[in-house]
């Protein structure tokens, strides 16, 4: 059971990119070791909200901050975040050339034992023969990479993973897998903010939150979220036009 | 032309000077990523050249090695007879102790019809300063022979090295050429490859190039594959990192010259600091049934990649040296 130390805490982050505000007084909390989910439409600002969480380029908040183990982490470069133990799964991973699987399992945590290679692999039903020495090139399914990636995250033992999407590009035999791998870093100690448009995948957290058009516009168990989702989310503005989250019956 | 037959290695041998040289050339060829345990047990097809001096020759059945000296290298003839198929690369080692000189091969490899063999070349010069390799290759893969060339470089840290490579290379019908030159380690100095594969129908012809410049390194890269028969198929991929002042230029043609043909031309290349890399690839098509293609991708590192690996905790500086690394197969 996850414990009530919060451990990352977005503060009222505004994002503003070419005039238009993508994130808007966006406040979050991650408590340690929770499985926390955020749901959404296409275009609601979850992606954004995890690269302005990672440092990613272009995404530094132009208002708010984020605190990450007590630490206001907004000026730190990608790479102290995740020496702090924050890390991203992108939802489409990186097209890495030739760098060998094994040795990408590994950048995370240098010190990892080969039982715990195997074992990463193993929590995302890879077999670890076939794929260790394996480099990542274009022979690689889309699928595949993203198995390696979640791997990747899972080696690391972070204390916060992102996984932007875990589910997407896998099939649906293959959701219980990710279902299986989400719950075993948070076994392991690491809280996991998992961005998804699957009821299947929230249902799995401990919490939920839902964002609208740059907002989260409501925290509360992944049932509420889930019913809340289903009933009075709309497909963002920007992809058909003036619908947004309302309260339920506001439209036809 | 003389032959050397099952030619034991030098350590066996009688004269300590040469049993130095081959030692010494053993070291370098492991330096270039040789197995130099592979060559001194002399149960595969082996040539080693230093400078100009044949030091070994393990020829094996169905692999003929012919090798004699020229005054500034060796002229030197592989022939694998038809459907011979090896389980064990034709290993070529050449080099140069000494830090000047000039070391010039001129090699004719004939892979017979059927026939499929590896070809693994390490070419050292580790303490070069002022040396120039020339290597002048003719390549003639037999009708369904398969041959794959891999080709290593270690040129030392002074770049004091010119290689010249050179390669004409013919693919029969149905046949297979499967090259990958790197120069990765170490310092480039001036490198000039220049590979040139006619490719007959239902053939295959796959070039690829690896190159890590540095410091003042003059990189310059010729690929083309001439798509003739019916059906041939041809990959000019050339992936170059440079950085410092180096300069590379990359100059890739792919001609679709029959029906069916199909070409692709793929080129990155990284660059870092006041480095400049160039791209001139050159489409031609001769048939309205083939299909030619070029893709490349030149400058810094991928945002997304360099993002991923600083998610993991690695710095920027280490990040993209193991982006270049994974790209460049180190």
């Amino acid at each position: 059971m996850p414990n009530t130390t919060v451990l990352l805490d977005v503060q009222g982050v505004t994002i503003v990119r070419a005039g238009r505000t993508i994130l808007r007084e966006v406040i979050l909390q991650v408590t340690a070791g929770e499985i926390h989910a955020l749901l959404g439409v296409n275009g609601s600002g979850k992606s954004s909200l995890a690269y302005a969480i990672m440092g990613c380029d272009g995404y530094r908040p132009d208002a708010g901050k984020i605190v990450f183990a007590g630490r206001d982490i907004v000026d730190l470069p990608i790479h102290e975040r995740a020496r702090l133990g924050l890390t991203l799964a992108w939802q489409e991973p990186a097209r890495f050339e030739g760098l060998p699987i094994g040795d990408y399992l590994v950048l995370g945590r240098p010190a990892m034992k080969r039982d715990e290679l195997w074992e990463a692999l193993h929590a995302v039903a890879l077999a670890p023969g076939a794929y260790l020495l394996r480099p990542i090139d274009r022979t690689l399914s889309g699928g595949e990479r993203k198995r390696i990636e979640l791997a990747a995250v899972y080696a690391m033992h972070p204390r916060l993973a992102i996984l932007d999407e875990p589910d997407s590009g896998i099939d649906v035999l293959s959701l219980v897998d990710v279902q299986r791998l989400v719950r075993r870093m948070a076994e392991a100690g690491s809280a996991v903010l998992l961005i998804t448009h699957r009821d299947e995948m929230a249902a799995i957290a401990d919490r939920a939150s839902i964002m609208c058009a740059g907002q989260i516009v409501l925290t509360g168990t992944p049932a509420e979220a889930r019913i809340a989702f289903a009933e009075r989310c709309r497909p963002h503005a920007a992809i058909t036009g003036p619908q947004w989250w309302a309260p339920t019956g506001a439209r036809g | 032309m003389t032959t050397l037959d099952q030619l034991r290695p030098a350590v066996q041998r009688d004269d300590p000077a040469w049993a130095r040289e081959y030692e010494a050339l053993l070291r370098a060829y492991a330096q270039a990523g040789g197995p130099p345990d592979v060559l001194r047990s002399g149960r595969v097809a082996a040539l080693i050249v230093s400078a100009n001096r044949v030091l070994g020759a393990v020829t094996v059945p169905g692999v003929t090695i012919e090798a004699e000296p020229l005054p500034d290298g060796v002229q030197a003839r592989i022939v694998v007879a038809p459907g011979v198929r090896m389980d064990h690369p034709v290993h070529l080692c050449f080099g140069m102790i000494p830090a000047t000189g000039v070391q010039r091969i001129i090699a004719d490899y004939q892979v017979g019809e059927g026939a499929q063999v590896a070809f693994l070349a390490h070419c050292s010069f580790p303490n070069a300063r002022d040396l120039r390799h020339i290597m002048d290759a003719k390549v003639q893969v037999g009708a369904g022979a398969v041959l794959r060339y891999t080709e290593a470089h270690y040129h030392g840290p002074h770049g004091g090295v010119v290689v010249e490579a050179r390669a004409s290379i013919r693919v029969g019908a149905g046949g297979q050429y499967l090259s990958s030159f790197s120069l990765v380690h170490g310092r480039v100095g001036r490198l000039i490859t220049d590979y040139d594969a006619d490719v007959g129908a239902a053939g295959v012809a796959d070039l690829t190039s690896l190159v890590y410049g540095s410091a003042d390194d003059d990189i310059e890269v010729h690929e083309a594959v001439r798509l003739n028969g019916d059906g041939a198929r041809g990959l000019a991929r050339t992936r170059i990192a440079v950085r410092d002042r180096a300069h590379s230029r990359v100059f890739t043609t792919a001609e679709g010259n029959a029906p069916g043909a199909r070409g692709h031309m793929d080129c990155a290349e990284i660059v870092r600091g006041a480095a400049v890399a160039e791209n001139v690839p050159t489409v031609i098509v001769r048939s309205d049934e083939a299909h030619v293609t070029h893709e490349a991708a030149i400058g810094t590192v991928n945002r997304k990649e360099l993002e991923t690996l600083m998610a993991r905790g690695l710095d920027e500086d280490t990040a993209v040296d193991t982006i270049i690394r994974g790209m460049l197969c180190i």
